[in-house]
């Protein structure tokens, strides 16, 4: 909190080429994008517009080709691979559109993972996972496999997992991708609560009603941001400036 | 990440695919019981051939004459003196260290009694043989001194005899003719069963030595002297003083060689060892090889199972896992799967060692050492093809793994 003049997190001219020559795959073509303390952060576009390749880079799970990528001021390529382990470990929580949750294992075992990775002590480990479960209002539930669990009830255990660190930024991956539509209501609740409580939470995804929750919305398309601006009001029938909404791919 | 954690996150996979990881250590368990039980089996043999030959009387020196360097085999008998009873009796009057001494003298000859008969060995021993070769009767009695003085047409005859000739009749009384000569038996000595070189101790007649000069040799010259010594630590004193008499009975110059010679059965305990020793070492080389093979297989399942547990990995790299802690891992699950299978192998060995040492009618011999060796080279071989498979699921790019389909 020392340092208020650095943003959270910050993409200064970032690109990202996949592959080389002929067949290489420009997924971002210059990103600048500053995300402070207790946003709320919707990056919206259609399917290939580069923002997944965005939301790795900011999740210290991919490199960018050229520019920087800053956590309070640091730049992290410099950063040695363990040291970038223990950024996703302490200060970054996942959430993905495929939960990715380990598989025969239970709920309660899913959330204690983090903390494993941290050293915390397996008491420690124990009630903080057990909060973090009640948290996301899944008590009762903790020794459940996520193959007994409904999608919303195991995007709830990674919701859990992403918060057992309290890490300072939420990264959601299109959270909702796997869900219907009044589960999706619940877990984006779930979202707005912790923002609500003072979570950085930063989201990407192509659908414009759960764009909705967040206060801030970035638009990509071909690698670059398009739009970057509070959100429209929101029950405006057409978003203005909002390019068309596609059907899930 | 702790240690300790490692270790259970490790433990908790493996138990997760018992079967797979069941048929995966086996390889090293059978690598680890087949060490095991070769080396058992060895020690065992090793053991029963100096036991063996102890059991001829450890403290036991042969005389023969001709010299020990000149030919290979002690010489030939032909090629100098045989010694005569004064030698025999010169020996235990003189020499302190010599408590027993026998003449003996053997010849192949076809026993026969009534309609059966059967080729054997006919030995001719003085009385104090069977001190030195410490063999009693199981029934009747052995020959005694009596016997020598008489030139005593009876003899002792060995188990295996007894059963070809006399079945279920009584032997002791019944004449029985070698070589034209008919003798009454008086005793039957315990089984001794077969040698580990393949003799059956049992198959023998003996005669009093002096009846077998008589009647049998036709002279009274002694081929084969056997001396025991009064201790095991006196073998070497004995071994000298009777060299020492006979050099000056038998008129050898100072600086000229023996024309005899005098062994004891230290030498042949030590080729013995030196044999099954080597015997043991290739049967336990071609068993680590099975080891080496287990080895490789659970290269081959840690393989596999990185490659399934892509995404796995990929969740773990995302929620802060180092690639330390995913080496770590995955040595783990490679070590505790060669370790346990070291473990099951160290039972199954013990077991097969114990069942191979009763079918084989050997002492059972527990390798203590290669048991050891046999643990260290399978934690090894965990290690050296867990490294491989454990570098390759570390070195996922955190975001290639979660991507896998």
């Amino acid at each position: 909190m020392a340092e208020a003049a650095a943003p959270l997190l910050e993409l200064r001219a970032v690109t990202k080429v996949y592959g080389a020559g002929e067949a290489a795959v420009h997924a971002l073509r210059g990103i600048d994008l500053k995300i402070e303390r207790g946003e709320f952060v919707a990056i919206l576009g259609t399917s290939g517009c580069g923002k997944s390749t965005a939301m790795n880079i900011l999740g210290a799970l991919d490199v960018p080709t050229s520019g920087h990528f800053y956590i309070e001021g640091v730049a992290v390529e410099a950063l040695h691979a363990d040291v970038l382990a223990a950024l996703r470990n302490r200060r970054i929580g996942f959430i993905f559109q495929g939960f990715n949750l380990l598989r025969r294992t239970s709920a309660l075992d899913n959330v204690e993972l983090p903390l494993i990775y941290a050293g915390v002590p397996r008491r420690e480990r124990r009630r903080r996972a057990l909060e973090a479960i009640a948290a996301v209002g899944l008590g009762g539930r903790e020794g459940a496999r996520p193959s007994q669990l409904s999608g919303g009830q195991q995007q709830r255990v990674a919701v859990a997992r992403a918060l057992v660190t309290r890490p300072e930024v939420i990264l959601a991956d299109e959270p909702t991708g796997n869900l219907d539509s009044r589960t999706s209501r619940e877990i984006m609740d779930l979202l707005a609560e912790l923002h609500r409580a003072g979570q950085t939470i930063v989201m990407v995804t192509h659908d414009h009603d759960i764009a909705a929750y967040a206060p801030r919305h970035v638009t990509f398309r071909d690698g670059q941001v398009i739009a970057d601006g509070p959100r429209p009001a929101p029950p405006a029938e057409a978003p203005a400036g909002a390019p068309p909404q596609e059907a899930h791919a | 990440m702790k240690l300790r954690d490692t270790i259970s996150v490790a433990l908790t996979a493996l138990a997760r695919n018992k079967m797979r990881s069941l048929l995966t250590t086996l390889g090293v368990v059978i690598g680890v019981a087949a060490v095991i039980m070769m080396q058992a089996l060895g020690m065992g043999a090793t053991d029963r051939v100096t036991g063996e030959i102890a059991g001829m009387g450890s403290n036991m020196l042969i005389v023969t004459p001709g010299g020990a360097h000149r030919q290979p085999f002690g010489g030939s008998l032909l090629s100098a003196p045989l010694f005569e009873e004064r030698d025999l009796v010169a020996i235990k009057d003189e020499c302190a260290a010599v408590r027993y001494a026998a003449a003996t003298n053997t010849r192949s000859v076809n026993a026969v009694y009534g309609e059966k008969s059967r080729s054997t060995s006919l030995f001719g021993v003085t009385p104090e043989w069977f001190e030195i070769r410490e063999w009693g009767a199981a029934k009747g009695r052995i020959l005694d001194e009596e016997d020598e003085q008489q030139a005593g047409k009876r003899c002792v005859i060995g188990e295996s005899v007894r059963r070809d000739l006399f079945g279920d009749q009584d032997p002791i009384g019944a004449d029985l003719r070698v070589h034209d000569l008919s003798c009454e038996v008086i005793g039957v000595l315990s089984e001794k069963g077969t040698s580990t070189f393949g003799s059956d101790q049992d198959d023998l007649v003996i005669l009093p030595y002096s009846t077998f000069s008589r009647r049998i040799a036709g002279s009274d010259a002694i081929g084969i002297m056997q001396i025991s010594a009064r201790s095991e630590d006196r073998i070497d004193e004995a071994k000298e003083q009777i060299e020492a008499l006979l050099r000056q009975r038998r008129h050898v110059l100072a600086g000229e060689d023996d024309d005899f010679s005098v062994r004891d059965m230290r030498e042949l305990q030590k080729v013995m060892g030196t044999v099954t020793g080597v015997l043991t070492t290739l049967l336990a080389s071609v068993a680590a090889i099975s080891l080496l093979v287990g080895g490789i297989g659970i290269m081959n399942i840690m393989l596999v199972s990185v490659t399934e547990r892509t995404r796995e990995i990929g969740i773990r790299m995302a929620v802060g896992a180092r690639s330390g802690d995913i080496l770590q891992q995955f040595l783990i699950e490679a070590i505790t799967l060669a370790a346990s299978g070291g473990v099951i192998g160290i039972l199954l060995g013990l077991a097969g060692a114990a069942g191979l040492a009763q079918a084989f009618d050997l002492p059972l011999r527990v390798p203590l050492a290669g048991t050891g060796v046999a643990f260290a080279f399978a934690v090894a071989v965990g290690v050296v093809f867990g490294v491989f498979p454990a570098r390759k699921a570390a070195h996922l790019r955190p975001i290639d793994a979660l991507r896998f389909e």
